[in-house]
C-alpha cells in the first residue's frame, strides 16, 4: 500500500471535485478498495471519504418507487421493509452476496462499482488489460472457471461480480450522480456498465469525478420475483450463474417478463427483445427452452467455464418454471 | 519409559472421581476469547522493533539477472533490504532439516522469497517491497503433475516405505472373477489455517529467540541451528499459542529465517508475517495425486488382490511423497497386495504434510473404489467391508493393537438410519434436491514420538508442568491438565501448564496425531516418578498409595501432598519413547463416516445435509475437545470432497486462487448437522494413556462418504476431486 492523502468531504459536489483530481479515489465501505490497495492493484494517491455525507436514507418517491441513498449499507437495504415487500428480488440478491460482515459495511454505490474477481486482475505479477491496458489477458488461456461467456472478447473476459446489480437491472433502476458543478445526471442502469471491447479498464459510463448519490427504483413491476444464485459453496462465494426474474402470468400465458443473468458477463445480462417475445407465450418447457436459447445466443466458453452455458440454460429454465407455477 | 510392553492397570483406569475423559472446557478458553493469549505476531519487543516484508519471485523457474533495491532502500523508514547478494551463507538440507533463504540467484519455484524488506513499520516495509524490481532469465519449468509423469521416480523412503508387495498381485488380479480398475485424482491443497506464519526474532549476543508460530519446536530449533550454523542451545523457539497449522508449521518457514538473519544484521528485533496471499506459495502444500486402485474379488466379494498406485509431485530436491496408499496396506484382507508410490520432480513449492498426509487423500480413492465394488457385487457397502475385515495386519501378519471398525459401522448405521438408503442411485427426492447416503471407513496410523516432561509440586499446592509441547488449537493445555490432575489426585484448578518453549523439556510437538499420546505419556511418566517421591516422603508404599483430593492415602493414613514437598517443592522428570509394541502390533485408529447429501436437480449444486462419524481411538482424554477435533476433521474432509483445490496455472507455475475468497474451504452455511461419537476402547499397546490420536482421524474417509452419497443421490461417480457442480451437471435429469 502506498502512502496517500485523505480528505473527508461535506457534500456530494465537493466529493466530485476532489475525486476528479488525478489518482483520487472515493472510499465508502472500502470492502473492495482496501484489499486492492494492499495488493497494489489500486494505488490511489488521494482518498475522498464520503461516509459522512447524508446519503444513507431510503425514501419513497412520488411515483411509488424508492430512492436509495448511495451510502445505504447492503444489510440495511436488504432488511428494509419496503424492499422486502415490494422488491423481493433485490433483497434476496443482496443477501446472497458476500458475508454478513461485508454486507454491514458495503454500500449501494460501492457495490455497483466493485471490481471483477478475476484472479489475474488481483495479481500484479500477471498480465491484465483491465489493470494495465495493453499488457494482455492472462485469463483467456489461463484458469477461467469464473469468467464470462457473453459480452466479452479477446481483451478481457472478466465478469462483474455484483448480485445487487443484477436485481437492479430487472427492476429498471437508475443511477443518480452529481458532478463537481453540482449537476445531476440520471443514468438508466441499462446504460451504466460498458462492455470491455478494447478498453476493459473502463467499466462504467461514469465521467471522471462523477459521484453516485443514489439509486432510484421505479414502482415494482407486476408479477412474481425470484433471485436464484448458483455458487460453489452455500455462502461467501461469487455467482457462477445467477438469475433475477420478475414475471407476470395469467391464464397460462406470460403477460410480462423481466430477466437478467449474473456471473456470465461483464454486466448484468438482460435482453429486452427476448422478454418481449415471451409476452403472450404459453407457460411451458418449450417456451422456456426457446427463451434460454435466445438469451444465450452467442455464448462461448473459454475452457474452464464451458459449463456455464448448459448451467445458465438449466437455471433459466428452472427459474421460469418456478416463477410461472400455478 | 520405553513402550516395550502392554500397559497394565494404571492410576488412570477406573477413576470414577477423575476428570480425564470428561468434557471439561478448555483451560485456555478464557485467554483466547479475551485476546489475552498471545500469538507469535502479538509478542512485543519494544519500540526498537522493525518489520519485515517478503518479496516473492514472480516466475516459476529461472535465474535472477538483476535485482534493483535502491528505490526501496530510500523509501521512508526502510532500514534493510536483504537479497541473495547480502544474505549470509546458510546450512542446507531438505525441508525437514534446514530452510536456507536468499541463497543464490536461482529461482526454483513461483513465490520463492527473493528479497526481504525491513522498515520501521509494517506499512513502510510493504510499500518499499513493492518497489523492488527483479529482472529474471526465465527457464522452462515443469509445474503440472500430469506433465511430470514421465520423470517420476521411486522416492527414498523417509517414514513409510514407498512400495510394498505381498503374494502375487498381478496374477491374482488377472484371475479374479470380479475386477475393478479405477483412477482417482485429488487436487493441490493448501492448509489454510487461520493464523499466518509469523515470527518475532530477537538476538541477545549470539543467542537467538524466535517467537514463532510452529508446531514442533524442538525440530524447529534444530532446523534453525542448522540453517544459521549455530549451536542448537543458542536457539530458543517460543510458541505458546498457535492459530492452527495442519502441518504447514511443522517445519521452520521463510518468515523465521528471514527475520533471524535481518535481526542479526540490524542488531534490532525483526517481526514479520506472511500475507494470506503469500502463504499459498511461500510455505508448503499438499501435492495433488493420481491414484490407480485395482480390486479383484471372488463372487462373494472377498478380496483376492488389492493394488494401489500413487503418483504425487515435489520439488526435485525433496523426497517427501504423498503416502496415499499407506492405509491400503492395513485396511482390508486379501492375500495378494501391491502398493507403490512414485514421485514426479516438479518446479513447484515444497509439498509436505497436510492434515493426515497419506490417508486424507488415499481414502478419497480407496473408499470410493470400495463403494464402486459394492455396487458391482450387488452388496451393501458395509457388508462388503465386513466380508473383508482382516484378522491381523494383512501385510505384516502381526496383531492389531486394537481395532473396532465393525463396531463403528454398526453403531453408526443404526444411529444414522443407514437402512433407509436406496441401493439404486437417484431414487430419493426432497423438493428440488436429489438425496443420497454414503459411507466410508476412517483409519489413521497411530504413531508415538519421543517426548519429555517435568512436573513439580510446590508447597503452595500448585502443580507446574513444563514441556516444549505446543497447543495448535486442539486442546493440549486442557488434556495435559486433566492427565496431571488425575495422576496426582489434584483438582484441575491447581495444575499450571507451561508449554511452547524450547527452554522446557523436549517434546514431540503437534503433528501426525502423535501430540497428545506422546506428550501425555511423558507427563504420565513424570507423574509416576513424582508419585513415587511423594510416597517415599510420606513413608508409604507408592504402589498401594491412593492420590485423591490433594492427599496421599494408604493403610488408613492420609497426608496432604503439599506438606510433603518441603520449602522448595518436589519435582520429577518423565519421558516416553516408542518401543517394541510399535513393531509387534499394527496400530491404527478407526472409524466410520455416514453422510447425507443433496444434489440440486437444476444446478448440480451439492450441499451436505447431515453427517455422523463414529470413531474408535482408544481412551478419549476429553470428550469435548476430542469431539471438536473429530468434527473439525470431518469438515476438513467435506471441504476436500466438495471445495478445496488450488488452481495451478501451468504456464507460470503459480496458484491462481491464492486467497480465502477464492480458495474455498467450508463456511458455516455448508455445515448443517455434523456429529461425532466415540465407541469405548482402551489400547494397552499404544501408550500408557491407552489412547490413540484423534487429530486427523476425522478427515480420513470423510470426503469419500460424501462422494459416495453424491453417487447415491444422483448417479454421478466423479473420480476427480473436488466434486464441483460442473462435474455432475451432465448426469442430471433433463428438464421438462
Amino acid at each position: 500500500m502506498r502512502s496517500f492523502t485523505y480528505e473527508r468531504v461535506g457534500s456530494p459536489a465537493q466529493a466530485a471535485a476532489a475525486a476528479a483530481k488525478p489518482g483520487a479515489r472515493i472510499i465508502a465501505g472500502g470492502t473492495n478498495l482496501l484489499n486492492l490497495m494492499k495488493l497494489q492493484v489500486e494505488t490511489p494517491v488521494h482518498h475522498v471519504d464520503v461516509n459522512r455525507l447524508d446519503l444513507a436514507e431510503i425514501e419513497d418517491t412520488q411515483n411509488g418507487g424508492l430512492r436509495i441513498g448511495a451510502l445505504v449499507r447492503n444489510s440495511d437495504l436488504a432488511a428494509d421493509r419496503r424492499i422486502r415487500e415490494r422488491y423481493g428480488v433485490l433483497s434476496r440478491a443482496l443477501l446472497a452476496g458476500a458475508s454478513a460482515q461485508l454486507r454491514n459495511k458495503a454500500t449501494t454505490g460501492g457495490n455497483l462499482l466493485q471490481r471483477t474477481r478475476c484472479n489475474y486482475f488481483y495479481d500484479i505479477t500477471m498480465p491484465c488489460n483491465k489493470r494495465v491496458p495493453g499488457s494482455g489477458c492472462a485469463a483467456l488461456d489461463g484458469f477461467n472457471r469464473s469468467h464470462a461467456i457473453l459480452g466479452v472478447g479477446d481483451q478481457c473476459i472478466a465478469t462483474h461480480p455484483s448480485d445487487m446489480a443484477v436485481a437492479m437491472r430487472v427492476l429498471d433502476a437508475s443511477v443518480e450522480t452529481v458532478d463537481a458543478d453540482g449537476e445531476v445526471r440520471v443514468i438508466p442502469i441499462a446504460e451504466f456498465y460498458r462492455l470491455p471491447g478494447n478498453t476493459p479498464q473502463i467499466e462504467t459510463t461514469l465521467r471522471a469525478g462523477e459521484v453516485i448519490t443514489a439509486v432510484t427504483l421505479p414502482p415494482p413491476p407486476p408479477g412474481r420475483q425470484i433471485y436464484r444464485k448458483v455458487r460453489d459453496r452455500a455462502s461467501y462465494a461469487f455467482a457462477l450463474v445467477s438469475v433475477a426474474a420478475v414475471v407476470d402470468t395469467a391464464n397460462g400465458r406470460i403477460r410480462s417478463a423481466r430477466i437478467a443473468l449474473g456471473g456470465i458477463a461483464p454486466k448484468p445480462w438482460r435482453i429486452e427483445q427476448v422478454e418481449a417475445s415471451l409476452i403472450g407465450a404459453p407457460v411451458g418447457a418449450q417456451t422456456f427452452d426457446a427463451a434460454a436459447t435466445a438469451f444465450l445466443e452467442g455464448a462461448r466458453g473459454y475452457g474452464d467455464n464451458d459449463f456455464k452455458i448448459p448451467l445458465a440454460r438449466r437455471i433459466l429454465h428452472a427459474v421460469l418454471t418456478e416463477i410461472t407455477r400455478v | 519409559m520405553q513402550m516395550n510392553n502392554a500397559i497394565g492397570p494404571t492410576p488412570l483406569d477406573g477413576r470414577a472421581d477423575g476428570v480425564l475423559g470428561k468434557p471439561i472446557d478448555r483451560v485456555d478458553g478464557r485467554l483466547k476469547v479475551t485476546g489475552a493469549a498471545r500469538y507469535a505476531y502479538e509478542f512485543e519487543q519494544g519500540p526498537d522493533t522493525t518489520y519485515g516484508y517478503v518479496v516473492p519471485s514472480s516466475i516459476g523457474k529461472g535465474r535472477i539477472r538483476a535485482i534493483h533495491t535502491r528505490v526501496a532502500e530510500r523509501m521512508p523508514g526502510v532500514v534493510l533490504v536483504l537479497t541473495h547478494l547480502t544474505a549470509p551463507e546458510q546450512g542446507t538440507g531438505d525441508h525437514h532439516e534446514a530452510h536456507p533463504v536468499l541463497v543464490g540467484p536461482d529461482v526454483a519455484y513461483f513465490g520463492q522469497p527473493v528479497a526481504f524488506v525491513v522498515a520501521e513499520t509494517f506499512e513502510q516495509a510493504r510499500a518499499a517491497a513493492y518497489t523492488v524490481r527483479v529482472e529474471y532469465d526465465t527457464a522452462h519449468g515443469t509445474y503440472a503433475l500430469s506433465d511430470g509423469i514421465g520423470r517420476a521416480r521411486v522416492p527414498e523412503a523417509g517414514g513409510a516405505p514407498a512400495d510394498s508387495s505381498v503374494g502375487d498381485f498381478n496374477q491374482a488380479f488377472a484371475a479374479a472373477p470380479v475386477r475393478l480398475d479405477v483412477t482417482y485424482t485429488t487436487p493441490l491443497q493448501s492448509h489454510a489455517m487461520m493464523e499466518p506464519h509469523a515470527t518475532l526474532a530477537v538476538w541477545d549476543g549470539d543467542r537467538l529467540t524466535l517467537h514463532t508460530s510452529n508446531q514442533m519446536l524442538n525440530r524447529g530449533q534444530a532446523m534453525v541451528a542448522r540453517t544459521l550454523r549455530m549451536p542448537v542451545e543458542n536457539v530458543r523457539l517460543v510458541s505458546p499459542f498457535i492459530g492452527g497449522g495442519f502441518g504447514s508449521k511443522l517445519w521452520v518457514n521463510a518468515d523465521a529465517i528471514l527475520a533471524a538473519i535481518a535481526a542479526r544484521q540490524l542488531g534490532r528485533p525483526v517481526k514479520t508475517a506472511l500475507t494470506r496471499q503469500q502463504i499459498f506459495h511461500v510455505t508448503t502444500h499438499r501435492s495433488d495425486t493420481i491414484q490407480r486402485i485395482r480390486l479383484g474379488t471372488d463372487e462373494n466379494g472377498r478380496i483376492l488382490a488389492i493394488g494401489h498406485d500413487v503418483l504425487s509431485g515435489n520439488l526435485a530436491t525433496e523426497q517427501t511423497f504423498e503416502a496415499a496408499a499407506v492405509q491400503t496396506r492395513t485396511l482390508y484382507a486379501g492375500a495378494n497386495r501391491l502398493t507403490r508410490h512414485r514421485l514426479a520432480p516438479l518446479d513447484m513449492p515444497v509439498a509436505s504434510s497436510m492434515r493426515a498426509p497419506g490417508e486424507a487423500v488415499g481414502l478419497l480413492a480407496l473408499e470410493c473404489a470400495m463403494d464402486e465394488l459394492a455396487e458391482r457385487l450387488n452388496l451393501d457397502p458395509i457388508e462388503l467391508r465386513i466380508r473383508n475385515e482382516p484378522n491381523d495386519d494383512p501385510e505384516k501378519h502381526i496383531p492389531f493393537s486394537s481395532r473396532h471398525l465393525i463396531a463403528c459401522y454398526q453403531a453408526g448405521a443404526s444411529r444414522f438410519g443407514w437402512n433407509a438408503r436406496q441401493t439404486k442411485p437417484g431414487q430419493v427426492r426432497d423438493g428440488r434436491w436429489l438425496v443420497g447416503l454414503g459411507v466410508a471407513a476412517a483409519t489413521r496410523g497411530n504413531p508415538l514420538q519421543p517426548s519429555k516432561a517435568n512436573v513439580r509440586l510446590g508447597p503452595d499446592g500448585i502443580v507446574t508442568v513444563r514441556m516444549a509441547m505446543t497447543d495448535i488449537g486442539t486442546g493440549t493445555y486442557t488434556i495435559l491438565t486433566q492427565i496431571a490432575a488425575d495422576m496426582l489426585g489434584m483438582p484441575p484448578g491447581q495444575i499450571r501448564m507451561e508449554l511452547g518453549d524450547t527452554a522446557f523439556p523436549m517434546a514431540a510437538g503437534s503433528g501426525g496425531s502423535f501430540g497428545a499420546a506422546s506428550s501425555g505419556s511423558a507427563l504420565y511418566d513424570a507423574c509416576m516418578a513424582l508419585r513415587a517421591k511423594l510416597a517415599r516422603a510420606a513413608g508409604m508404599d507408592s504402589a498401594a498409595a491412593r492420590f485423591a483430593s490433594g492427599n496421599i492415602e494408604a493403610t488408613g493414613q492420609s497426608r496432604p501432598l503439599s506438606a510433603l514437598v518441603g520449602a522448595n517443592g518436589l519435582e520429577a522428570d518423565g519421558s516416553i519413547e516408542p518401543g517394541a509394541t510399535l513393531r509387534a502390533y499394527s496400530q491404527q485408529s478407526y472409524g466410520a463416516h455416514f453422510a447425507e447429501v443433496g444434489v440440486d436437480l437444476d444446478s448440480g449444486e451439492i450441499r451436505l445435509r447431515r453427517m455422523l462419524g463414529v470413531f474408535a481411538a482408544g481412551r478419549i482424554l476429553n470428550a469435548k475437545t476430542a469431539r471438536s477435533q473429530a468434527i473439525g476433521g470431518m469438515i476438513f474432509g467435506i471441504g476436500a470432497a466438495l471445495e478445496e483445490a488450488m488452481s495451478l496455472d501451468r504456464r507460470f507455475g503459480c496458484y491462481v486462487n491464492h486467497d480465502l475468497a477464492e480458495y474455498h474451504v467450508p463456511v458455516h452455511a455448508d455445515i448443517p448437522d455434523v456429529d461425532a461419537i466415540f465407541v469405548p476402547e482402551l489400547d494397552s499397546e499404544a501408550n500408557p494413556l491407552k489412547s490413540k490420536g484423534v487429530g486427523e482421524l476425522g478427515i480420513c474417509g470423510a470426503g469419500a462418504a460424501v462422494a459416495n452419497a453424491i453417487y447415491n443421490a444422483c448417479g454421478a461417480r466423479v473420480r476427480d476431486y473436488p466434486i464441483t457442480l460442473d462435474k455432475v451437471l451432465a448426469t442430471l435429469p433433463a428438464q421438462v
